[in-house]
């Protein structure tokens, strides 16, 4: 089991908190009408992204989805911009253009979230691919949906990787939904992990995505796996979504009982009852750590609302090199 | 007449269809559970049961490839691509087999297939949620792209569209999906390849697609204060197109402007702008100008796809460089 320090386990905490908060301000400022487009939110879901970046270093490379937000702050970006990006601001990380599905930031290694499902898969492999032939011992975390797993470009993405042995961990979120279809409607089998014995070289798990320190762990493992030549690994992470598809949907696919039954598998309450058993966080280093996450989130929506808006004579700029 | 909306009388055009002929069937991403991601299969599953409404994976190569293949079987598939981005996903299935089939196999196979998809920008929706990229169909031999920008017409173009036996990219307009508009009551279709003039005039033909019909109806009020009087062409289908209703109305006003969303560059107004040089040049006053959008992609913060979005002003202004 995790041999993780006191210190580690703090910082687990940190990140998902800081994704929470960051995702539950990005909510009430969608709602009020502050944040244009589509917003998809991986609030329930930030162990996957906490545990999964956790041994990540900053050279290494993730490509993300829609629901990329969680990703994004666990590699290490930066929130002014991430922030400023998801409101259209010039200061955002893709000048306003891009907004929250087309984040990237390639200065920490974030490759870019993608409104395209399973779009972000083959590039990464792209990425796992130029790592190895640069020997620079890189390696590369793909994440994705359990929907995602329908598209071929998955696929053909799993099979190159194995076939090539690359450097690269395909993460799947399972949240049990793609959109507002359930699991069954999509998939013919339990486990997205089981898509793996397709192919030669791809080890594969199914974790629960909730236990932030199993999500360390299996990262652990498949990361020594791609270092050290040994080819891909498939990490299922089953995870719950607390919120709609996007923000604004009303759920009316959704049954009750999975809307209601969320809270219960809140994987920050959980790790945090857990911190506490454990003597490594007492009351009030809780609050403290809440108050100092509060403090980043509050400074970069303030960052993001004084931003200006892009000039709209730059429309026509970086359609190429020039 | 009743008065329904844009994304009702989608619903009610596939209701329709299904009711009348049991080789109908609908499939996509969450079009039976869920009832389509805007609706516009909302109750079909009800009431035609799961081999008639089908849920697929999220898989658009597999999507238009089981319509391919059903409709070389005898069905009569209609399929949604959820945004009309996404279809480039699926661009083999589109473009070198459902479009060549019926020629490569010497005549012989129909291919009955709808693709029902929504363009447009003007939501935020970021560059892979906003394109309209109807020109790359238009340029492929053996499909038909059909564009309805009314009520009336979307009902009557789908319910067309799904006793066609060729395999047609239809697309809607996810901001028209809450236009207003009436239906015949009694079950009607609309000729695919016929034009539709919107509004008669005599000083300026403006041929307009989808969200830009309404755009220069717009301008055409606000031209007729200043005593211009434009003509608008609703072609409908881009492909074929309705050349002759474009010449004559071109012929009759001696002045052609060409709206539509998409990208200027190498898009539709290219083809219709051309068409009219080597067809009505020597009834031409002025040069046919071409409004459309700029050569970048779709951009998602507010001013910034505002400057990219194509409208009214762009309109107005067009129509009075060629009345000069
Ligand atoms: C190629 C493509 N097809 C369809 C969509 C529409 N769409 C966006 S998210 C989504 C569901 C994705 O489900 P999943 O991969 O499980 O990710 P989740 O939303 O659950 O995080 C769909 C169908 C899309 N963006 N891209």
């Amino acid at each position: 089991m995790s041999k993780l320090d006191k210190e580690s386990k703090i910082s687990l905490l940190k990140t998902m908190l800081t994704i929470r908060k960051f995702e539950e301000k990005v909510s009430e400022n969608f709602a009020a009408g502050q944040i244009p487009g589509f917003i998809h939110l991986s609030i329930g879901q930030e162990a996957v992204s906490a545990g999964a970046c956790f041994n990540l270093r900053k050279e290494d490379y993730i490509s993300t989805t829609h629901r990329g937000h969680g990703q994004c702050i666990a590699k290490g970006v930066e929130i002014r911009p991430l922030m400023a990006e998801i409101f259209g601001k010039s200061t955002g990380y893709c000048k306003g253009r891009g907004g929250s599905m087309h984040i990237a930031s390639l200065d920490y290694g974030m490759l870019g979230a993608n409104g395209i499902v399973a779009g972000g898969i083959p590039m990464a492999v792209g990425a796992a691919f130029s790592a190895k032939y640069r020997k620079t011992d890189q390696v590369v975390a793909s994440f994705f949906g359990d929907g995602a797993t329908g598209e071929g470009a998955f696929y053909e993405s799993m099979n190159i990787a194995s076939i090539l042995k690359l450097p690269i961990i395909f993460v799947c979120e399972n949240n049990k939904w793609a959109e507002f279809s359930p699991q069954q409607v999509h998939m013919d089998i339990e486990n997205v992990a089981q898509r793996a014995k397709a192919f030669g070289n791809v080890a594969a798990e199914t974790i629960d995505g909730n236990d932030v320190e199993l999500v360390v762990d299996a990262m652990e493992r498949a990361i020594e796996r791609a270092r050290s030549g040994n080819g891909p690994t498939l990490l299922e992470c089953i995870t719950t979504r607390f919120h709609g598809h996007y923000e604004g949907d009303p759920q009316k696919y959704r049954p009750k009982e999975d809307i209601e039954g969320v809270r219960s598998k809140d994987p920050i309450v959980r790790y945090k009852t857990k911190l506490k058993e454990e003597g490594v966080l007492d009351d009030a280093g809780a609050e403290a750590l809440e108050k100092e996450v509060e403090g980043i989130i509050e400074d970069a929506l303030q960052f993001a609302k004084e931003s200006p808006e892009p000039d709209s004579k730059e429309l026509l700029n970086d359609v190429y090199v020039n | 007449m009743a008065e329904t909306r844009y994304i009702r009388a989608v619903n009610d055009a596939l209701r329709e269809e299904m009711e009348r002929d049991g080789s109908v069937f609908v499939a996509g991403e969450d079009v039976a559970l869920a009832g389509g991601s805007f609706s516009a299969t909302r109750g079909l599953l009800d009431k035609f049961g799961a081999d008639r409404v089908v849920d697929t994976p999220i898989a658009e190569t597999g999507i238009i490839g089981l319509a391919i293949g059903a409709a070389l079987t005898g069905l009569r598939p209609v399929v949604e691509i959820m945004f009309m981005d996404f279809i480039t996903c699926a661009m083999d299935q589109v473009v070198n087999q459902a479009a060549k089939i019926r020629y490569m196999f010497g005549g012989k196979p129909k291919l009955p297939l709808v693709i029902r998809t929504q363009c447009g920008a003007g939501l935020n929706a970021g560059p892979q949620h906003s394109q309209c990229l109807e020109a790359w169909f238009a340029h492929v031999p053996g499909l038909k792209v059909v564009m309805p920008s009314t009520v009336t017409d979307v009902k009557g173009l789908l319910k067309a569209s799904i006793r066609d036996d060729n395999p047609i990219l239809f697309i809607e307009n996810k901001t028209l999906y809450g236009l207003k508009g009436e239906v015949p009551d009694e079950d009607f279709t609309l000729p695919i390849g016929k034009g539709d003039i919107k509004k008669e005039g005599g000083d300026v033909t403006v041929i307009a697609t989808s969200r830009m019909v309404h755009q220069a109806l717009k301008a055409a009020s606000k031209l007729s204060e200043e005593g211009i009087d434009i003509e608008v062409i609703d072609p409908r289908t881009i492909s074929p197109l309705d050349k002759s209703l474009i010449l004559d109305s071109v012929k009759k006003t001696g002045r052609a402007v060409v709206a539509f969303e998409e990208v200027k560059f190498a898009g539709f107004g290219a083809e219709v702008s051309a068409m009219i040089a080597e067809e009505a040049f020597s009834d031409l006053k002025a040069p046919v100008q071409r409004i459309g959008a700029p050569f970048c992609p779709v951009p998602f913060s507010k001013p910034l796809e505002k400057a990219y979005l194509p409208g009214e002003e762009e309109i107005v202004e067009a129509v009075k460089k060629v009345v000069k």
